[in-house]
């Protein structure tokens, strides 16, 4: 909660003595555009065989085959960055939370599993029909650990969240385990898609993604007023003549779309969500209306960039998009455990 | 048992057997412990003779008394002998382990969340021992040992990253380690040429199947190196419990706590490494028993429930679905995952008998 909204003691201690300096936006803009330039052009040279620059756009060129087929994984990346670092935001945001993130709060176990249960007992096969099952998934998840975080005096405190959202992930892998156990060919297609990756799987499944993570980002940066107004807590808000329900709401759909989408996509991808909303506030300030754009720049460079250093750092197999967000973020996890506990 | 003051008006003589009141009243938690263990153990041995001798192929139990004397039986030699045998016992010895080490850990930190499956220690010796099984080759020993290393390094970092902090920071980083561990996990996957399901299960989930009489042989004797240096260490757990200042003024040091934790995080190393982390069994195994001993912290009976449930998750799993043999961890996890969900729902999260524990 600390860490969204700076209190006057965090203004004091910020270096230059009550004004914070933050670089200016054209700056910021230049610093994201370049390094997600930078990011897409390292996912395209670098990997198992580094190519060389001219068979980017060389199409005679011998290696012109391998360039097509990292620039596949290198748009799926930054599409599922980029909704994941989205998500993480408005989840932080919404829930007033530090420690908020897809996978930690469960919704990528939810939506894990309704596409389990849809491969085994539906015969859900194709991309299409994975989205739907992802979104309820994801959304009842998110639904449950809400709920059941709520109970009690003190509400949805930040560990009760991550606590019960912990809770459920475990609960949800188990189901998945034991659905995957009965239906060995489903669990071939479930082995690599689990670990979280954004290698192999071509363009017809961001295609059919993409339109969902459109309608996600248009209402998560549409509701970043929302947020803004959220942020001064539910009485201020309904005093300025919000109506927060509707506005949560608004905002939750956001997440699920976006969580759910990227799940689908990609794979179960924790820490993205987590780690970006707090280097991007920490750049360009708890204003939503920028924190909210500058994070899916961020979360798009983060999951490129670790998609492309897992080509490279344990040859010669590839360490998967999930665990080298997980190498990022548990560090990052602890250092805020460290910082917001006294808070907790 | 209450013993009720009459009025001091009505000069009621004390009756001559108040001081034997007195003494019944305070011996009847011990009677209890003594009535619920007697129990547990009479469960205990349904469960593993049921687990050995029932289910899709049936032993008579004078078959089975032959079979372990050595006789052998066509078919049913085999069965028993490399299948219900082993797994029976290895269930008992792995509930044991996970059920003494789970309720180490919830009575010295204080909180019935801080068990060594939900901080990460579990996951923190699976993924030491997958590493050395599937990246470097070994077997026997050494993969235990590795396991003690692993669980003992996710301990310390976890203690250092909480510090004095016990409660949820304590939880939270142990939250985000095993996170940690279980990437360490799924990349090892990732990296072994053939998919071996059986392996993916064991030390993701955990499962007593397919274990070689050696490596139970191996976890027994840990066991009997280790069940009787806790109860020895354990004796002052009641004085540990009131946390450490009053622990210490009654004389109970810092060390004393450190090295009962552990021998709880060997506990669990040692049972990893044999069945791999079953789930949610050292987080059960003790708050089942202190509710069935009246409230009253109790590691003997800690480890007969956390043996009861994992042999009967195990004979769940394998017979509950005609065609499906679910390994032991996935029936605990599914299980396991809804009651900590209503401790979660059901009230003061960091309350442990009413005390606050951060």
């Amino acid at each position: 909660m600390t860490a969204l909204v700076p209190t006057r003691d965090d203004v004091a201690r910020a270096p230059g003595g009550g004004q914070r300096r933050r670089p200016a936006l054209p700056v910021s803009v230049a610093i994201s555009v370049v390094a997600l330039a930078g990011a897409g052009a390292l996912s395209l040279l670098v990997g198992a065989r580094a190519v060389p620059l001219a068979s980017v756009w060389d199409t005679t060129h011998p290696l012109h085959a391998v360039v097509e087929a990292r620039l596949d994984r290198t748009v799926l990346g930054l599409a599922v960055g980029a909704a994941l670092g989205l998500a993480g935001a408005l989840m932080q945001g919404l829930t007033r939370n530090p420690l908020a993130d897809p996978g930690i709060l469960g919704v990528n176990a939810g939506a894990t599993f309704a596409m389990v249960v849809g491969m085994t007992a539906f015969g859900a096969a194709e991309m299409g029909q994975f989205l739907p099952l992802a979104f309820v998934g994801a959304a009842l998840a998110a639904a449950v650990v809400h709920g059941i975080a709520s109970l009690g005096r003190d509400g949805a405190t930040p560990m009760k969240l991550a606590i019960t959202g912990a809770a459920l992930s475990a609960g949800l892998a188990s189901w998945t385990t034991g659905l995957l156990l009965a239906d060995r060919k489903t669990m071939e297609t479930f082995r690599f898609w689990q670990v979280g990756t954004v290698a192999g799987r071509g363009t017809d499944v961001l295609v059919a993604g993409l339109p969902f993570l459109v309608v996600g980002v248009v209402l998560a940066l549409a509701g970043a007023r929302l947020l803004d107004t959220l942020a001064l807590g539910d009485d201020l808000a309904r005093g300025l003549g919000r109506r927060t329900t509707r506005d949560r709401l608004v905002i939750a759909l956001a997440i699920v779309l976006l969580a759910g989408t990227a799940t689908a996509l990609a794979g179960p991808i924790a820490f993205v969500g987590l780690v970006v909303p707090h280097v991007v506030r920490a750049l360009v300030g708890p204003d939503h209306r920028r924190l909210l754009p500058f994070s899916m720049l961020a979360g798009a460079v983060l999951v490129v960039v670790a998609d492309t250093v897992g080509r490279i750092v344990l040859p010669p197999a590839e360490v998967q998009v999930g665990i080298m967000a997980a190498v990022v973020g548990v560090p990052v996890f602890i250092a805020l455990i460290r910082r917001t506990g006294r808070a907790l | 048992m209450t013993v009720t003051l009459g009025r001091p008006a009505i000069a009621e003589p004390p009756a001559p057997d108040a001081l034997d009141v007195v003494r019944r009243a305070r011996r009847a938690p011990v009677r209890h412990h003594r009535r619920l263990l007697a129990s547990l153990v009479v469960a205990l041995a349904g469960a593993f003779a049921a687990r050995v001798l029932l289910g899709d192929f049936t032993v008579t139990v004078p078959d089975f008394v032959r079979i372990v004397g050595g006789e052998q039986i066509p078919g049913a030699s085999y069965i028993v002998m490399e299948s219900k045998l082993p797994r029976a016992v290895l269930a008992v010895l792995v509930g044991v382990a996970f059920g003494v080490g789970g309720a180490i850990f919830q009575t010295t930190l204080r909180n019935p969340l801080a068990s060594p499956d939900i901080v990460g220690i579990s996951l923190g010796a699976s993924a030491a021992a997958v590493s050395a099984i599937a990246l470097a080759g070994w077997t026997g020993w050494p993969v235990s040992a590795a396991a003690v290393v692993g669980a003992l390094a996710v301990a310390l970092a976890v203690r250092a990253v909480a510090g004095d902090h016990g409660g949820f920071r304590l939880v939270l980083a142990g939250i985000g380690l095993a996170a940690a561990m279980q990437s360490v996990i799924q990349y090892v996957f990732t990296r072994v040429d053939e998919y071996d399901v059986q392996l993916v299960l064991r030390w993701l989930t955990g499962s007593v199947n397919g274990v070689a009489w050696q490596a139970i042989g191996l976890l027994a004797l840990a066991l009997a190196v280790l069940l009787p240096a806790t109860a020895w260490v354990a004796r002052s757990l009641r004085a540990t419990e009131l946390g450490d200042d009053a622990a210490a003024g009654l004389g109970v040091g810092r060390g004393r706590t450190d090295l009962l934790m552990l021998l709880g995080v060997l506990l669990v190393a040692v049972a990893v490494a044999a069945a791999g982390p079953v789930a949610f069994v050292a987080f059960l195994s003790g708050p089942i028993a202190r509710a069935l001993n009246r409230g009253r912290t109790t590691l003997p009976a800690a480890g007969l429930v956390g043996a009861v449930i994992v042999l009967a998750g195990d004979y769940a799993g394998a017979y509950a679905f005609a065609d499906l043999n679910l390994p032991v961890g996935v029936v605990t996890g599914a299980l396991g995952a809804p009651f900590l969900l209503w401790l979660l729902a059901r009230g003061p999260l960091d309350a442990h008998r009413g005390r606050r524990a951060g």
